[in-house]
């Protein structure tokens, strides 16, 4: 079990959430022949005003975690507090007055907003919607929110495409401040974006917090972003988390050896740094998560795996030592200074057995 | 010594100083309905052989397109200046003269390997194709060289999987298919345009691994074309830093990173979190967003991001001229050539060069403007 964090107060707590997407065949009548086990039993607890980090590769189910605690479709089973109140089996009008608190940023600034909507109507919706301001006020509204991202108000009747990528993500930034919701969950917010526009919605989002006393969940494959704006990390694999812990902890003294794999292959700014360090680098490709492998999930990629490690799934726990809240689900937790065995060798023996063989 | 002694050390000398590619003062244009796109306006730079260029910038920076245009890959463009590979000029080769050069001597992988392989044959025909549009191989030949390829880049089963559509693998085995093609040829030159940008870290960091050990066995030169500072970082010798189709800075990885001249330089290194300043501090981004190639501005075409954006700036555009903070350093800027580095201290001195050299024109820059509020550049 994560840490039950009896210093922060918990804005959302997620236990045991499971989302299966059923696989069907057949034309007249479908019948169901297996699943795609997108997220398989995640507990996780955000406390307010913190950014939670979320981590991992395509298809480890962070952005199924994400639209699971907005609760954008039912769930397999499992548990979800939002404030105090529980949203896990509440229909879709039951969530409406929920969702004030809980809005959405998403990762791609060209499909998230309708093209053929102008500006202004696209960010007072929210304000319609729940029938908070009409009219003249919402103009207002949707002006002064249009100014706190950045953008210029008298831009209220343009259409998105008439906009850059990073202004149509603030755009999309406003949308989700409109109602002054207490959790907003940014998707990939910054990864379609230019390097120096990146940095731009990155301040902003920080700016927001500040001001607004905003709590975050943040996803995104970029390690070095994750690093920079979250205060706590979980690392999900394969549907499952394996590793949380304050970024200080996690970044410093990764125990999970997915979670080094995934530190030494992310790549560093610096070429000092970026040559001389020894990286891990993991044969293969994520398994399918509609037959994930039994155990531990990362077993058949593991530098470290033991015959115990695919028959006895591992429980997210704190080792000895370990700072309070760090936690990894693994059988041998990577000690602080281990080495873990790279791939580097193989991959040059690969390359002269082809030099030899081949015809020049 | 004997005058003939010295005139072969002299061609010695002088063929080894001979880059394997040349490029010098190209421009590529495209007429279109808005106006005239103008993606590279004037770039020259070198790759020697076995050395790798890293070029970065942002989208829109003519990246791409001045790697595509060596390879006679866009129909269409305005091309003017030249490019000499090995010796023969490419941009003036016939289409027929070029397939020669093309996928045999400068191979090419591109960002997206879905939309770059054909999606009703199989990967194994594919690679084979390459093989036998340049060699004389029989089938068989070549279908057994491309499984040798498929497991030499790390493809479980590549006897099976050479029968595999490009559909049925995942983004990082297509990636490794495009690499196995690009390297069947064993060519001298690898231009590979954002590699891994679609791709994981742990992928990333196979196929980044895979291809510096090819590159250490085969000798041959690279070009990696990417936005990924950290992609750099780790792979190139040189840095090319392309700003709106021209060139900004050149040197190498370490300087580049260290010791910045040009203001875009810096203003990149300071866009990425933990690059070179301490982790958790703000990042200070460039305002603003790159600059459209139909109407780029006069002079440096930084100039109306720049902080330290002076009267000049608005006028003239700045030539590479050298910087003493590094061998073969070049920056295109009018700052003082001393001024290099990243700390608050170089970007005061900066700053206080530049308000000197101001006018009414450069005060209301908006680049200037959020620089001496202090708002959001390098405060």
């Amino acid at each position: 079990m994560p840490d039950p964090a009896a210093d922060g107060d918990i804005l959302l707590g997620a236990e045991d959430i499971v989302k299966h997407f059923p696989i069907k065949e057949g034309i007249f009548f479908k019948h169901q022949v297996g699943s795609v086990k997108a997220v398989d039993g995640v507990s996780l607890q955000v406390r307010r005003g913190e950014t939670l980090g979320l981590v991992g590769e395509t298809g480890c189910g962070k952005s199924t975690l994400a639209r699971c605690i907005m609760r954008l479709f039912p769930l397999t089973s499992g548990h979800l507090t939002f404030d105090g109140a529980d949203l896990s089996t509440l229909s879709r009008s039951g969530m409406r007055p929920y969702r004030r608190g809980m809005q959405m940023i998403f990762q791609d600034p060209y499909g998230s907003l309708n093209s053929r909507r102008r500006v202004g109507s696209i960010i007072g919706d929210p304000l319609a919607i729940h029938h908070v301001a009409s009219g003249a006020e919402r103009r207002k509204r949707v002006q002064g929110l249009m100014e706190v991202v950045g953008l210029n108000p008298e831009h209220y009747n343009r259409f998105p495409a008439e906009f850059s990528g990073g202004q149509r993500q603030r755009i999309g930034v406003a949308r989700a401040l409109a109602l002054h919701p207490k959790l907003i969950v940014c998707d990939e917010p910054v990864s379609a974006l230019d390097v120096s526009i990146q940095a731009q919605i990155i301040n902003l989002l920080e700016d927001l917090q500040g001001e607004f006393g905003l709590t975050y969940i943040f996803i995104a494959h970029d390690l070095a972003v994750v690093q920079h704006v979250s205060d706590r990390v979980a690392v999900m694999y394969l549907g499952k988390i394996v590793e949380v812990a304050d970024v200080k902890d996690l970044y410093s003294t990764p125990h999970h050896p997915y979670t080094n794999a995934l530190l030494s292959a992310s790549v560093v700014a610096d070429p000092d740094k970026a040559r001389t360090r020894d990286r891990i680098i993991l044969t293969g490709d994520v398994p399918s998560p509609i037959n994930p492998p039994s155990g531990c999930r990362f077993h058949t990629r593991c530098p470290k795996a033991q015959p115990i490690c695919s028959t006895e799934e591992p429980l997210l726990k704190s080792g000895v030592g370990d700072p309070p809240g760090h936690v990894t689900a693994c059988h041998f937790p990577v000690a602080e200074g281990e080495k873990l065995a790279s791939e580097k060798a193989t991959i040059l023996h690969a390359v002269e057995g082809f030099l030899a063989e081949a015809p020049t | 010594m004997p005058a003939a002694h010295a005139a072969g050390i002299f061609i010695q000398y002088h063929r080894d100083a001979m880059p394997l590619l040349a490029v010098d003062n190209l421009t590529v244009s495209f007429p279109t309905a808005d106006g005239t796109v103008r993606a590279v306006r004037g770039l020259s730079f070198s790759v020697e052989a076995g050395k790798t260029l890293g070029v970065v910038g942002e989208s829109g920076s003519g990246k791409s397109v001045s790697a595509l245009t060596m390879l006679g890959l866009n129909p269409g463009a305005d091309i003017t200046g030249s490019a000499v590979f090995n010796g023969k000029e490419l941009l003036t080769m016939s289409q027929h003269e070029l397939r020669k050069i093309r996928g045999a001597e400068i191979a090419m992988i591109f960002q997206d390997p879905l939309s770059s392989l054909h999606p009703h044959f199989r990967v194994g025909w594919q690679i084979a194709e390459a093989i036998r549009a340049h060699t004389s191989a029989s089938k068989q030949d070549a279908m057994s060289q491309a499984v040798e390829l498929l497991r030499l880049v790390n493809i479980p089963q590549p006897e099976r999987r050479v029968e595999a559509y490009p559909h049925e693998m995942s983004g990082g085995m297509r990636q490794r298919v495009m690499i196995a093609m690009a390297l069947a040829l064993k060519p001298k030159l690898l231009i590979a345009d954002e590699p891994t940008t679609a791709l994981d870290a742990t992928v990333q960091a196979q196929l980044m691994e895979l291809l510096i050990q090819m590159q250490n066995e085969l000798g041959m030169a690279m070009i990696i074309i990417t936005h990924d500072l950290g992609v750099i970082a780790s792979v190139a010798d040189e840095v090319l830093v392309m700003y709106a189709g021209r060139a900004a800075e050149r040197a190498d990885a370490r300087t580049i990173f260290f010791s910045p001249h040009h203001p875009y330089t810096r203003g990149l290194l300071g866009s990425v979190p933990s690059a070179t300043g301490v982790v958790g501090s703000r990042l200070t981004p460039i305002v603003g967003s790159p600059p459209s190639l139909i109407s780029v501005p006069s002079g440096c075409g930084f100039h109306p991001r720049c902080p330290f954006a002076m009267e000049t700036c608005i006028d003239d555009q700045p030539d590479l001229i050298p910087i003493a903070a590094g061998p073969n350093h070049t920056s295109a800027c009018w700052l003082p050539p001393d001024m290099t580095g990243v700390g608050i201290a170089m970007d005061t001195a900066r700053q206080r060069y530049a308000s000197t050299h101001r006018g009414a024109r450069s005060a209301k820059l908006p680049g200037v403007i959020a620089a001496v509020e202090g708002a959001a550049v390098y405060a």
